[in-house]
């Protein structure tokens, strides 16, 4: 009896969890070897590993995998490198901290489609935008950033979006710093480049293992802000395997392509996830 | 120690450092508020205006445009409902991990997890599909359970790394004076994992409010959330940047608002307690 109940309170969340993975997945791997194009009702039955024959060899395929990795490995080292860089710079007490903090840490609920937008026009416009603006006082020519540099300029936005939790997160760690080792250590002599390599990094150790993965879990599916910027243009120079697959679905209306394509994009997932586990969860685990 | 003099150089220039980097990183959001308060001819003015006479009139031309009102509807009912059932949901399940701890335990947990990796977008075809099947395409239903699908993995980690860290001798005592289940849940447990409740409600509650990805793809004029009526500002006709950010404004100022007086509830639930 008393073995059952443990199990009847974890039954709702794991079977729901499972239908939510199964169900989905099943559907994906059927589509993906049928052929199911919305916009042609009439063309039906088995084509076998076309579909991903289609999709591997679709030329934005190789681009949409470098671009993925490219955008999560640089928001990653770029918050991460960034927030440590801020959290020092106000973990001790100044005038106004609180404020600071509470400013810092807006941009992170503010909603993609919002942040991309406000960068796309207001930012990053190549005529009425701010640093448009700012380029031409300083006799510079304004860059048309979504133009010329559309990774780039999503991969800025994403880190601007991100860096506040990073901060917050490394904040945090550095409020449970032993004071007292560090002042002993500057009395010892210990320059602060010292402190740093020897006392406040291995300390953060820990907290960078938590950014990192979280945000891999929502970075390898950053979907929005190329939604609303660049559509993954031009071209295919900012378009990512999640809206990849979205094209294919949504715009050319190709359900057993975009399906196949979903698979990669699940097999990407838990390579990542593999070595998430390997890097972070040992990490997490003490 | 003794060098008060380059101290306070260094207290000096690491203030002014701070607040200027805050203030750079602030100034995207801090423009976003001013242009709301512009007519569009200041909005998009060169050199860059600073100090102009506030309007409102952004703000009403907006609600009437496109009934702001219903989006907003839309967004508080389906995060709230969201988070409310994956509380429901996710609170049993840590529960019996965190007490009633078995050989699989672990290999749960991290299952859990891996199933947030999947990129979403991996499952719009079939979901899409099968949200068009029973009639939920549009519908705030749809997005309550796709939400509270989304969110209940990370749910389950963070209340699981709550509920570990309160004494299960706690619980114990109160079974042996004679608590049936449910008045050691209600008098025992409950109180004393407010905290962890609270951060992880909270948390889903500002994910749910900022999805984008379904409300996008599965949502339009009737079921769609704040972030789809702000998406469909970004058509390229015409610069219209004093209503796109007085709709923005009107988007996430209660969220941020929220989000200010509960951001340290949030740290501690975001980092799974693996960071004190």
């Amino acid at each position: 009896m008393n073995r059952l109940i443990p199990r009847v309170l974890l039954a709702p969340a794991v079977i729901t969890l499972l239908l939510w993975m199964i169900v989905p997945l099943a559907m994906t791997i059927y589509f993906s070897l049928i052929r199911y194009n919305l916009m042609q009702p009439d063309q039906t039955g088995f084509i076998g590993l076309g579909n991903f024959a289609y999709f591997i060899t679709d030329p934005a395929f190789g681009t949409a995998v470098l671009n993925t990795l490219l955008l999560l490995g640089s928001v990653t080292l770029i918050t991460v490198v960034g927030g440590i860089l801020l959290a020092l710079l106000i973990d001790e007490p100044f005038p106004g901290r609180t404020l600071v903090r509470i400013l810092l840490i807006s941009p992170f609920f503010v909603m993609p489609t919002v942040n991309a937008l406000l960068w796309k026009h207001m930012m990053m416009n190549p005529i009425y935008g701010v640093l448009a603006q700012v380029w031409l006082f300083f006799g510079a020519t304004p860059v048309d950033w979504l133009t010329d540099w559309p990774l780039w300029s999503v991969i800025l936005i994403v880190s601007w979006q991100w860096l506040p939790f990073a901060t917050l997160i490394f904040i945090t760690a550095l409020q449970s710093m032993d004071r007292e080792q560090i002042e002993a250590s500057r009395m010892d002599g210990a320059t602060y480049l010292q402190q740093l390599r020897y006392l406040y990094l291995p300390h953060l150790g820990r907290s960078v293992a938590v950014v990192v993965m979280i945000e891999m879990i929502f970075l390898l599916s950053v979907f929005a802000e190329i939604y609303t910027t660049t559509s993954g243009g031009p071209g295919d120079a900012s378009t990512n395997v999640a809206f990849l697959i979205f094209k294919q679905a949504l715009l050319n209306f190709d359900a057993g392509v975009a399906s196949a394509g979903a698979l990669f994009a699940v097999l990407l997932a838990n390579i990542a996830g593999v070595f998430l586990i390997r890097m972070v969860g040992k990490n997490l685990d003490k | 120690m003794t060098h008060p003099r380059s101290n306070l150089a260094t207290y000096l220039l690491r203030t002014l450092a701070a607040w200027l980097v805050t203030l750079l990183l602030f100034f995207p959001l801090g423009w976003l508020v001013l242009t709301a308060f512009k007519t569009e001819l200041q909005a998009i003015s060169v050199p860059p205006l600073l100090l102009f006479t506030p309007t409102l009139e952004n703000f009403s031309i907006v609600q009437e445009r496109s009934d702001y009102l219903l989006y907003a509807q839309n967004s508080l009912i389906t995060s709230v409902v969201s988070t409310l059932l994956g509380l429901a949901l996710a609170f049993p399940a840590a529960y019996s991990m965190a007490y009633f701890k078995g050989p699989r335990t672990k290999d749960i947990l991290m299952w859990m997890l891996s199933t947030k990796m999947m990129p979403a977008v991996g499952a719009l075809v079939p979901v899409y599909v099968l949200a068009q099947g029973a009639g939920l395409l549009d519908s705030r239903t749809g997005l309550v359970i796709i939400f509270t699908l989304s969110n209940l993995p990370i749910m389950v980690w963070m209340l699981y790394s709550h509920l570990k860290d309160i004494p299960g001798e706690i619980l114990e005592a109160a079974g042996m004076d004679g608590a049936t289940l449910w008045q050691e849940f209600r008098q025992v447990l409950l109180p004393l994992s407010m905290g962890g409740l609270a951060s992880t409600g909270l948390l889903c509650l500002v994910l749910s409010w900022n999805e984008a990805f379904w409300s996008l793809n599965l949502s339009a004029a009737k079921a769609g959330t704040l972030a789809t009526l702000i998406a469909s500002y970004s058509s390229p006709e015409g610069l219209f940047w004093s209503k796109l950010s007085a709709a923005s404004l009107m988007a996430i100022a209660p969220i941020v608002v929220f989000g200010w007086f509960s951001q340290k509830q949030l740290v501690q639930g975001l980092t799974f307690g693996a960071v004190k």
